[in-house]
């Protein structure tokens, strides 16, 4: 009997470290699928959000990483390095995409992509990832409700810097019902997304692109 | 295996191997007698938690039903090699480590499908419905029947997440098949159906123990009249008799 416990006790250990090989094995062989996969979701969203822009640049490589210590960089979240797409036709810049995050949604960061035209209007705003509670929070998809919609064509001065809030708050934007905390923090990072190019817009389209990193590191 | 014999029956002492139920009472019983969320009430946190629509509760349910089959494989092929008192710490073995390969797989391979399940997958790992298959059935009979317990049981808790996820839609939010593009492609956009503003309660988590509450309840009115129907009838042929 205590010879057969010891036994399996070791058939047990065999097979916990079989399954943390395998899933670790796993999780290294797929992380450049996933990392793929990942991207080009975000890239068709890019696509739908430049849908109205007219552009002949690569977007997906005329792209720029903000680095955490420059300026009003925090204006785009804690994300480690987030990046602006640029769309330009002949040269001319037409449009920016900004990789944004709202670190204070309702389960976690919800991470945004935030167009704007280069005279300061938004073309268009789309989710990238987020954990809001399915069936409330997540009506902030545009694939669940037309709510993403409503920020087409604003800007800082449509409507006013002081209703840039839901409507709880004061504010110009609907809210969803049941749901404050997630549209509040989408509303607030788009502002800020729009404060940050107002600032920076001049920087934002000069720089060089930067070569591209890999989107391992990041997190979701 | 065959050599292992001798050692098999101090391994699996609390685990003797009935003979195999008939596998059409292996369906019944998933299905309907002793459904998981139904009557057992396993795995009330994902199925609370999610069934805010239809489309996510057929979401869950084909994530929970793909679980249920393969920890059921697993740990009806382990079990003459699993000792009693690790039985526990093994299935948590196998399910988390199902679950995660799953999660890593559906990710890389079926990406827009992950991005609907990609939420419940990891709820699976709370169904203790899950682990209750494994205990119960899985661990003592055959690699066969286990895979029907498995998809029995995962059909049937299904059936309750639709059910469910079907009544919180369309009294809470007032829809019909929202969101089914997100399961079933593009096509499937057009299926959502408005009816009203929604009584937005039915949507909140106290709304989801009420709404399961009144399926209980239902439930217990249906069995209650079928053994008082089947006492008659049994009744019956006594005073025949």
């Amino acid at each position: 009997m205590r010879g057969s416990g010891i036994m399996s006790i070791g058939v047990f250990a065999g097979m916990a470290l079989f399954a943390a090989m395998m899933l670790n094995k796993m999780q290294y062989g797929y992380s450049e699928r996933i990392a793929a996969n990942e991207r080009a979701w975000e890239m068709r969203q890019i696509r739908e959000i430049l849908s109205d822009t007219n552009y002949d640049n690569d977007v997906f490589t005329d792209l720029i990483y903000v680095e955490n210590d420059t300026p009003d960089a925090q204006l785009l979240g804690k994300d480690d390095n987030p990046y602006i797409c640029r769309a330009r036709l002949k040269n001319q810049a037409q449009a920016a995409v900004l990789q944004v995050t709202a670190e204070d949604g309702y389960s976690g960061p919800i991470r945004l992509l935030v167009g704007i035209n280069a005279d300061g209007t938004l073309t268009g705003v789309r989710i990238a990832s987020h954990r809001e509670t399915p069936g409330l929070g997540d009506k902030i998809e545009a694939k669940n409700t037309d709510w993403i919609l409503q920020f087409d064509g604003r800007s800082l001065s449509n409507p006013d810097v002081e209703s840039w809030a839901v409507r709880k708050d004061g504010g110009e934007f609907d809210q969803i019902t049941g749901a404050t905390v997630s549209p509040r923090a989408v509303v607030k990072a788009v502002k800020n997304a729009l404060t940050y190019f107002e600032t920076n817009r001049d920087v934002i389209f000069a720089r060089p692109a930067d070569p591209e990193r890999s989107a391992g590191d990041d997190e979701n | 295996m065959a050599s292992k014999d001798n050692t098999t029956v101090t391994l699996n002492a609390n685990a003797p191997s009935p003979p195999p139920p008939p596998i059409g009472s292996v369906w019944r019983d998933g299905v309907w007698r002793n459904n998981a969320g139904l009557v057992q009430l396993l795995g009330l946190c994902p199925m609370l938690a999610v069934t805010t629509t239809l489309a996510y509760g057929i979401g869950l349910g084909i994530a929970t039903t793909l679980v249920l089959v393969l920890s059921n494989l697993l740990v009806s092929l382990t079990r003459t090699i699993t000792a009693s008192f690790l039985r526990i710490p093994v299935y948590v073995l196998l399910i988390a480590s199902l679950v995660t390969a799953i999660d890593i797989l559906l990710h890389a391979y079926l990406f827009e499908l992950h991005r609907v399940l990609g939420l419940f997958v990891p709820l699976i790992v709370t169904n203790c419905a899950i682990i209750a298959r494994a205990e119960a059935f899985a661990s003592r009979q055959p690699v066969g029947h286990s895979m029907v317990d498995g998809l029995a049981h995962g059909i049937g808790f299904t059936l309750v997440l639709m059910v469910l996820g079907f009544a919180r839609e369309l009294i809470g939010a007032g829809t019909i098949f929202a969101g089914m593009d997100s399961l079933f492609g593009a096509a499937a956009s057009g299926w959502a159906v408005s009816v009203h503003s929604g009584f937005l309660l039915l949507i909140l988590p106290p709304g989801a123990f009420l709404a399961l509450g009144m399926l209980l309840a239902l439930r217990n009115v249906w069995t209650a009249r079928d053994a008082r129907r089947s006492e008659a009838t049994a009744s019956r042929a006594e005073s025949v008799a």
